[in-house]
């Protein structure tokens, strides 16, 4: 009979899985290169300070840029102590019952929803039905919304696997239970709980049909909550899809994909000087 | 007088009986050591005294009295800051052997930075542990090796000035000169504290404990000074366990 080698077994899952993990990348490393060959020479300190002159096809980008980072601060801060907050209740609270798998669930379900929904619904109700209009609040608020079930599931995910050894040993000294949560459980589970704020922003930052629908399209300079606004990725996809100005297109894009990596860069290296201050 | 008094003490788990009609009493500044295979029970009582089990859906019946009161009607943090517990396997808590010391004591009140410094240095120095950590406090406690890990959850435990120290196998992963330290700190603060030390080392037994236990499936079957208990023993059970014709 045919037999392969072991040794060779090993060569040949090794190039797979290589050849696998360079596609990955490689993927990445196109797009990203491909966006900066097309964009990077709109980039300039006027086109990030000035304001949007004649719907996007002359001027900068700042009214954007501010309301994209506000909306999607505004965002994480109501989802985050949201998310964390029912995160520790399904794993320190419930039982592993039934609550705990219903909510499982509808977070699943909800993390799958297409983002258009959240636009729709949080155009009827942030929108209109709660008066807010079209807002960095309604827009803030829906994203808040969608980008839940991630930090929930993530947060879950890394409250379980602090070792219940540490939760043991914080009851025998005569800890609470509260007491447990707040100065072991949450501190060993922050650089997994961070991760799945970071997955959150990542996913608000660059969301449009959501918010387009609850933050507006307007490009002036945002003076509070209740100014509309346009994000990057919106005014990204009004200048490709209207035909305004393909180099502002990918002007803006480059601009939104350099926020990303930036907070990326700087969330993991938070995280790792966290880690090795603690581990 | 006895420090703790256990009568007619089970405990159940669902359907298995983990200790059945345990009469004891632990006298003050004793070692009392206890022995027996695993399966006997030896943990549970630990767990039990602590009130630990109440998190595994355990039941228990009977009564056991610290300093004459029950157990069951004191408020469990002041319980668990009485009896302190130390496990087998050593676990530090995440961040720095300082916080390590001070997570214990701070849970029960609040203290001035000078009062925790001395509270640390006393604790980890009564561990016989102050001299090899003194000059790395802040750093990370999952950096020492495993015997000063556990004496680091020894010196957690001394920490919250404890009354009884109950041991459940402290040195059951540790080498042969950090099973003596280990020793040698108990010894030296019997004078001053209650220990129960659960063992499956029979030797250790003998060489620690003031009074003897022998467990077997979830049975107290005698308990004896150190010295009868190794020499002449009653029970013909307990004459073949230490004499290792099984266990």
């Amino acid at each position: 009979m045919f037999k392969i080698k072991p040794k060779t077994t090993q060569v040949i899952a090794y190039s797979v899985l290589l050849a696998l993990t360079v596609i990955t990348i490689a993927v990445l490393v196109f797009i990203i290169l491909f966006i900066f060959k097309n964009g990077i020479r709109e980039l300039s300190w006027s086109f990030l300070t000035q304001p949007t002159k004649e719907m996007g096809k002359e001027g900068g980008i700042l009214p954007s840029i501010v309301g994209t980072l506000l909306v999607t601060l505004f965002s994480i801060i109501i989802a985050t102590p949201i998310g964390v907050g029912s995160a520790i209740y399904l794993t320190e609270y419930t039982k592993g019952g039934a609550i705990r798998r219903i909510i499982s669930f509808g977070a699943d379900c909800l993390a799958g929803m297409p983002s258009i929904i959240f636009g729709l619904f949080g155009f009827i109700f942030f929108v209109i039905m709660l008066k807010m209009g079209w807002s960095i609040l309604s827009g803030g608020l829906t994203l808040a919304i969608m980008i839940l079930p991630t930090i929930i599931r993530t947060s879950e995910e890394a409250i379980k696997s602090v070792p219940n050894a540490y939760r043991e040993i914080s009851y025998s000294l005569g800890g609470g239970k509260l007491d447990t949560i707040i100065k072991i459980v949450l501190p060993t589970a922050l650089p997994g709980i961070l991760t799945g704020v970071i997955l959150g922003i990542g996913r608000a930052i660059s969301e449009t049909a959501a918010v387009i629908f609850t933050a507006g399209s307007s490009l002036n300079m945002p003076t509070s909550l209740f100014s509309s606004t346009r994000t990057l990725a919106v005014h990204f996809y009004i200048l490709a899809r209207e035909g305004i100005s393909m180099p502002k297109a990918y002007g803006t894009a480059t601009v939104l994909i350099i926020i990303i990596l930036l907070i990326n860069f700087i969330a993991y290296r938070l995280m790792h000087k966290f880690i090795s201050k603690y581990y | 007088m006895a420090k703790i008094s256990i009568k007619n003490l089970n405990v159940f788990y669902k359907n298995i009986q983990a200790l059945k009609n345990i009469n004891l009493d632990v006298e003050t500044n004793e070692i009392l050591g206890i022995i027996g295979p695993s399966n006997s029970g030896k943990s549970s009582l630990l767990q039990v005294i602590n009130r630990l089990s109440e998190m595994n859906n355990s039941k228990v019946t009977g009564e056991i009295l610290l300093d004459n009161e029950s157990i069951f009607s004191l408020p469990i943090n002041s319980l668990r800051k009485r009896v302190g517990l130390i496990f087998a396997t050593p676990t530090v808590l995440p961040g720095s052997i300082y916080k390590n010391v001070t997570y214990g004591p701070k849970l029960h009140k609040k203290f001035k930075k000078s009062e925790l410094d001395e509270l640390v240095y006393f604790a980890l120095n009564t561990a016989d542990l102050w001299n090899e950590v003194k000059d790395r406090l802040q750093e990370s406690a999952s950096k020492l090796s495993g015997g000063q890990q556990q004496r680091l959850c020894i010196a957690r435990i001394l920490a919250l000035k404890p009354e009884v120290i109950m041991m459940d196998e402290p040195c059951s992963g540790l080498d042969p000169i950090s099973t003596a330290k280990i020793e040698s700190t108990m010894v030296s603060l019997k004078d001053k504290y209650t220990f129960i030390l659960v063992t499956n080392n029979t030797k250790q037994a003998a060489r620690v404990s003031s009074r003897v236990a022998f467990f077997l499936s979830g049975e107290m079957i005698e308990i004896d000074k150190t010295e009868k208990m190794f020499t002449n023993p009653k029970d013909k059970r307990t004459n073949d366990y230490i004499s290792g014709r099984f266990g």
